[in-house]
């Protein structure tokens, strides 16, 4: 944009040195005209951008960064985490790091910090928050040599691996919490391994959040293009009022649409209610609709539907019907004349509904946590988790750059297919 | 620009005047106090909280429900070093771990506490293990299995804690919470382990497979509930044959709501629950008026006139009454009771603080699988 | 879509089939939402239509969870709370986000799809990272908690909607208009707010509701940043609905429903003074 009104400025002044008014040369004045009209422009979205940054770019930016600090060991064991750099990894560590890290429990005790060393040692090996809190509440007693007196207080100090994991996470960034949000962890040798069969989750999470949208996608296409088309080929009259019919859920509280679907989905609930009374299911056979997979699919589907309805409406208005007609005419049945003339057309608007829809439920939380029992769950729901109960904030930070990841890779293919400027609302 | 200015203004304007509708009203004390919610928070209110703010007209209790979350809550508060919460009740897993990262304060128990009417320090008349560094025990609760009476026919009533494990004599789905805790112990204990030697075999790898094999016996007969409540209402609606809950809210859905539960405590899992003291907050000394009151021996036994949860001081036993508004002994109903207190299985927090990260996930990667 | 006089049977069917599909679809869409109306006048504790309810008998109807509702503190503090939170949040996104239309709309905005893409991310980003980012960087800056924290949270989140519905309006917007008013020697002050201001009013009006909407139906924000004192409505259905249902969040509902109804008609009527204003036919 910016380079055409310069072409054009340019064509102006080639055609001979024009004077404003003022005396000035004519190319200096527009120029300076057009320098001020964009400051003008620039400072007009500046308060927003500023806003932007510092209530919601900011904070998101220090999330992610929080999937790789790793602070502990380096801020409240200084001198081991110093004195461990030193060891090759083989047997146990030399006095010295023992030293060091009796010292830095002496120093501790009292204060926060073998707690927090405690916890965060804990996600690498199970055991070390009271490993860490038994050996502070000893060190005072503590007598040289420390390598034998801690060992044989506690065996766990005698484990290379302990030493291995401290070592490990003695510098201020760590990739551990992003190894642990792809199933994966360190053996004891320092390699990255997969973790146990039974101890994966997160991968397979991934993919079912993956499939699950897909899903949702493809019904609400499904359920969409039949009453977009219809809209698109009735009267403005007619298609107000439909209209209507789909913005109204679009408008409704989440929450709201939420609960209805616990309210027609559950055991004791409408639908199984209706199915008993016409008596297609005994009343000991109710379904099980809601507190599992088909909650959040069918409570999600209704709730993302008007998204892809609007853009595909957008579309189809804008395919002009002697097309169909005219493929009509030149001997096409109508279902040919549907599926290869009409549909090719409406791809601009399955692919922006269906990109919009499928941006918008693989980061979905509310629902599945409400319907989804535990078949019904997502990735989101464990970032919540970590978030509030397990307290792993690592590891939620880390799922969660994944997750955003995902979703900006998706948003900018979303911008390069469709372009956001044409995102429209209601 | 001068419209800018003026949207400026106004928005100030209006925020101005948000604040201040925002901003408490009197100068007067207002403690804000966290805990679990529903029938637990109502039975605080009753004993403790309405009692108190009537003695103490200055003083205004406020309830927060965010005792789940509290580790959390406390982490993010101290982080900010805004402390808005002045009294929280929980864990004493997670009292462990937040008085290790120094998020609460030392208690000096029988400098803050009231000592018992025959004058037993505070120290010697809690229950023997109770008090934590930082923790104050209000009550002794227990996780214990509960069925619907109406699920299973008259001469076919289950009776203990293996009746869960057996889907061909006892069918029906059965609602566990959905974590390790208190499942692991139960798989163990019904595949022939003492109560005593679960946490033995729950630290060895073999014993943690031998808990899930077992547990792998019913799983597609379960469902999994998250918040206390919702047990009683997966009971009550019939979605689950049997349930596992807290004991406090299975009394409350059979003796006051009426519902026909029958509680199981075989096996049942005994715990701690108490409040701790946010450090950093605004108001601890009112805070520990507060307390030296409302843990004393005759305030304790008073909370089990509205719930059924032992009270954790020893002298509060024999005040236990009966219930405030049904009447009857709630005796019988606690925890404690020999007659309940036959082969409990004691909730080892030292176990579930180590372990409870690893085992958690593995308990999440079973439920998914 | 008439069907053509040409039409066989076999065409002739699967009209009919069609309008009854879309029916069903339609149906699904709206039947959830209107079933909660009459179950909010339940009797009974019960989720489901009751006997009585069936018959039409008056006894099976009643208005005890909107009683319920009325008399409990926390509903109504959670009511105050939302329109606190939802008109603060609204104020800040549709002044600063109407700002900022007017900028990119302009053809010299520099830059303008990377700062499109940065006012565009609170709605691309999936909540709970933004929940989970801002609960870190809230509480650090003492601002979680408290209703600024929220209300600012809530206006980023609704500036995207704001932007997007005013950048349109803009669009459709005849600069000629503007420099007819220049040149008849009004100001920029007074050609902003005699001409300007009208055209794009309804876009901006739009915006707001959006952005009202976006705030007062948001929970997961307020999951993670709001304290006991700042719960709103959706908060408290949250654990109305996890904890314990009882048929006063259907009441709650049915309210909310009402409110939904007249932001959507006040929208439509907005659109068509948008269209009218700007000569547009409805095609």
């Amino acid at each position: 944009m910016a380079q055409a009104t310069i072409a054009q400025t340019d064509a102006v002044t080639s055609s001979g040195s024009m004077i404003t008014a003022s005396g000035e040369p004519l190319k200096v004045s527009l120029a300076r005209a057009e320098r001020r009209k964009r400051l003008t422009a620039f400072f007009l979205v500046v308060p927003l951008l500023i806003f932007i940054l510092i209530t919601f770019i900011i904070p998101i930016g220090d999330m992610a960064l929080n999937s790789v600090r790793n602070p502990e060991v380096v801020t409240y064991l200084p001198r081991t985490a110093d004195a461990i750099q030193e060891w090759d990894g083989q047997g146990l560590p030399d006095e010295v790091v023992f030293e060091a890290l009796v010292e830095d429990l002496r120093e501790g005790m009292g204060t926060p910090a073998i707690g927090r060393v405690g916890a965060r040692l804990n996600y690498e090996k199970s055991g070390m928050r009271s490993t860490m809190q038994r050996a502070g509440r000893a060190a005072r007693q503590l007598e040289p040599p420390y390598r034998e007196t801690l060992v044989e207080r506690d065996a766990t100090w005698g484990e290379p691996g302990t030493w291995r994991v401290i070592q490990r996470e003695s510098s201020p960034f760590t990739l551990s919490y992003f190894i642990a949000a792809l199933d994966r962890t360190y053996d004891d040798e320092g390699n990255i391994v997969q973790v146990r069969e039974d101890q994966r989750i997160y991968v397979q999470l991934f993919i079912r959040t993956f499939m699950l949208s897909l899903v949702i996608t493809a019904l609400t296409l499904l359920l969409g293009f039949p009453i977009a088309y219809l809209m698109a080929h009735q009267p403005a009259r007619i298609a107000n009022l439909l209209m209507i019919l789909v913005l109204l859920p679009f408008w409704t509280s989440l929450l709201v649409r939420t609960s209805s679907w616990i309210v027609m989905l559950q055991q004791q609930g409408v639908l199984n209610d209706l199915m008993v009374l016409v008596g297609l299911i005994g009343d000991d056979g109710r379904l099980l609709m809601v507190y599992n997979q088909t909650g959040t699919i069918v409570a999600m589907t209704h709730i993302l539907l008007p998204f892809m309805v609007l853009p595909l409406y957008s579309v189809m208005k804008t395919i002009p019907p002697s097309y169909m007609r005219a493929a009509r005419s030149l001997g096409a049945n109508q279902w040919t004349a549907f599926w290869r003339i009409y549909v090719p057309q409406t791809t601009a608007g399955i692919g922006a509904g269906g990109v919009l829809v499928f941006i918008i439920s693989i980061g979905y939380y509310i629902t599945p946590a409400l319907v989804g029992g535990q078949s019904g769950q997502m990735i989101s729901n464990f970032i919540a988790f970590h978030m509030q109960r397990s307290l792993n904030w690592g590891l939620a930070a880390a799922l969660g750059t994944i997750l955003l990841a995902a979703v900006i890779l998706l948003y900018y293919l979303y911008n390069r297919i469709i372009g956001v400027d044409r995102l429209k609302l209601g | 620009m001068t419209i800018q200015m003026k949207t400026g203004l106004l928005a100030s304007a209006a925020m101005g005047a948000l604040v201040a509708t925002a901003a408490p009203v009197a100068a007067e004390t207002s403690l804000t106090v966290v805990s679990w919610g529903g029938a637990y928070t109502a039975s605080q209110q009753r004993a403790y909280h309405e009692p108190y703010m009537e003695q103490n007209p200055d003083v205004t209790i406020i309830n927060d429900d965010g005792s789940a979350n509290a580790l959390a809550g406390l982490r993010a508060q101290s982080q900010a070093g805004n402390v808005t919460w002045d009294l929280v009740d929980m864990l004493p897993s997670d009292a462990q771990l937040a008085c290790e990262e120094g998020l609460i304060l030392q208690i000096d128990h029988d400098e803050m506490l009231a000592a018992a009417p025959d004058g037993t320090p505070a120290s010697e008349d809690f229950l023997p293990g109770s008090l934590g560094d930082c923790f104050i025990p209000q009550i002794v609760y227990s996780t214990v299995l509960t069925f619907n009476t109406e699920m299973f026919p008259e001469d076919q009533q289950p009776s203990s804690i293996a009746d869960l494990f057996d889907v061909e004599n006892y069918p029906g789905r059965r609602a566990l919470q959905d974590r390790p805790g208190t499942n692991l112990e139960w798989a163990l204990y019904a595949d022939g382990v003492h109560p005593d030697e679960i946490y033995d075999v729950l630290r060895t790898p073999e014993g943690v497979d031998r808990a899930f094999a077992k547990l792998d016996t019913i799983k597609d007969h379960l469902v999994f509930w998250t918040e206390g409540s919702q047990a009683p209402q997966l009971l009550a609606d019939k979605e689950v044959a049997f349930s596992t809950g807290y004991n406090g809210r299975m009394f409350n859905a059979a003796e006051v709501e009426g519902q026909p539960f029958q509680i199981i405590w075989d096996g049942q899992v005994v715990e701690w629950d108490g409040w701790v003291v946010p450090a950093g907050g605004n108001n601890v000394e009112a805070v520990m008026d507060y307390l030296y009151w409302a843990t004393d021996s005759q305030r304790l036994a008073d909370q089990a006139k509205y719930i059924s949860y032992g009270p954790a001081r020893a002298s509060s036993g024999e005040l236990v009454s009966t219930h405030a508004d049904l009447g009857i002994d709630m005796n019988p109903h606690m925890p404690t009771h020999p007659d309940n207190y036959q082969t409990p299985i004691i909730l080892d927090n030292e176990f579930w603080t180590d372990y409870g990260d690893e085992l958690r996930e593995r308990f999440a990667s079973w439920m998914l699988n | 879509m008439a069907l053509p006089t040409y039409a066989g049977p076999l065409e002739r069917s699967w009209y009919y089939a069609f309008r009854i599909i879309c029916a069903a679809i339609f149906v699904f869409l709206i039947a959830p939402i209107l079933i909660i109306i009459p179950l909010s006048f339940n009797a009974e504790p019960y989720f489901t239509f009751t006997r009585a309810m069936l018959t039409f008998d008056p006894d099976g109807y009643s208005l005890r969870w909107y009683e319920d509702f009325w008399n409990s503190t926390s509903w109504m503090a959670s009511i105050r709370n939302s329109f606190i939170i939802a008109i603060g949040a609204t104020i800040v996104s549709t002044s600063l986000g109407t700002l900022a239309a007017l900028g990119l709309s302009r053809s010299h905005m520099p830059f303008r799809a990377a700062i499109m893409g940065v006012l565009i991310s609170p709605m691309i980003v999936p909540l709970i990272i933004s929940a989970a980012g801002m609960f870190f960087f809230y509480s650090k800056i003492n601002m979680a908690q408290t209703y600024l924290g929220i209300i600012l949270a809530h206006a980023a989140l609704g500036t995207p909607f704001v932007v997007i519905t005013v950048t349109a309006t803009l669009s459709g917007f005849d600069h000629s208009l503007t420099r007819a008013a220049a040149s008849l020697g009004a100001d920029p002050t007074t050609t902003f707010f005699k001409v300007t201001m009208p055209l794009i009013l309804p876009g901006v009006i739009s915006g707001a509701l959006f952005a009202f909407i976006t705030s007062f139906d948001e929970v997961v924000i307020v999951l993670f940043l709001a304290g006991v004192e700042q719960r709103t409505i959706p908060r408290e259905m949250w654990s109305g609905i996890r904890e314990s249902i009882s048929p006063t969040i259907l009441a709650v509902a049915s309210i909310l429903i009402a409110i939904s109804v007249l932001l959507l008609l006040s929208l439509e009527l907005l659109r068509r003074r948008n269209e009218r204003l700007r000569g547009i036919v409805e095609s």
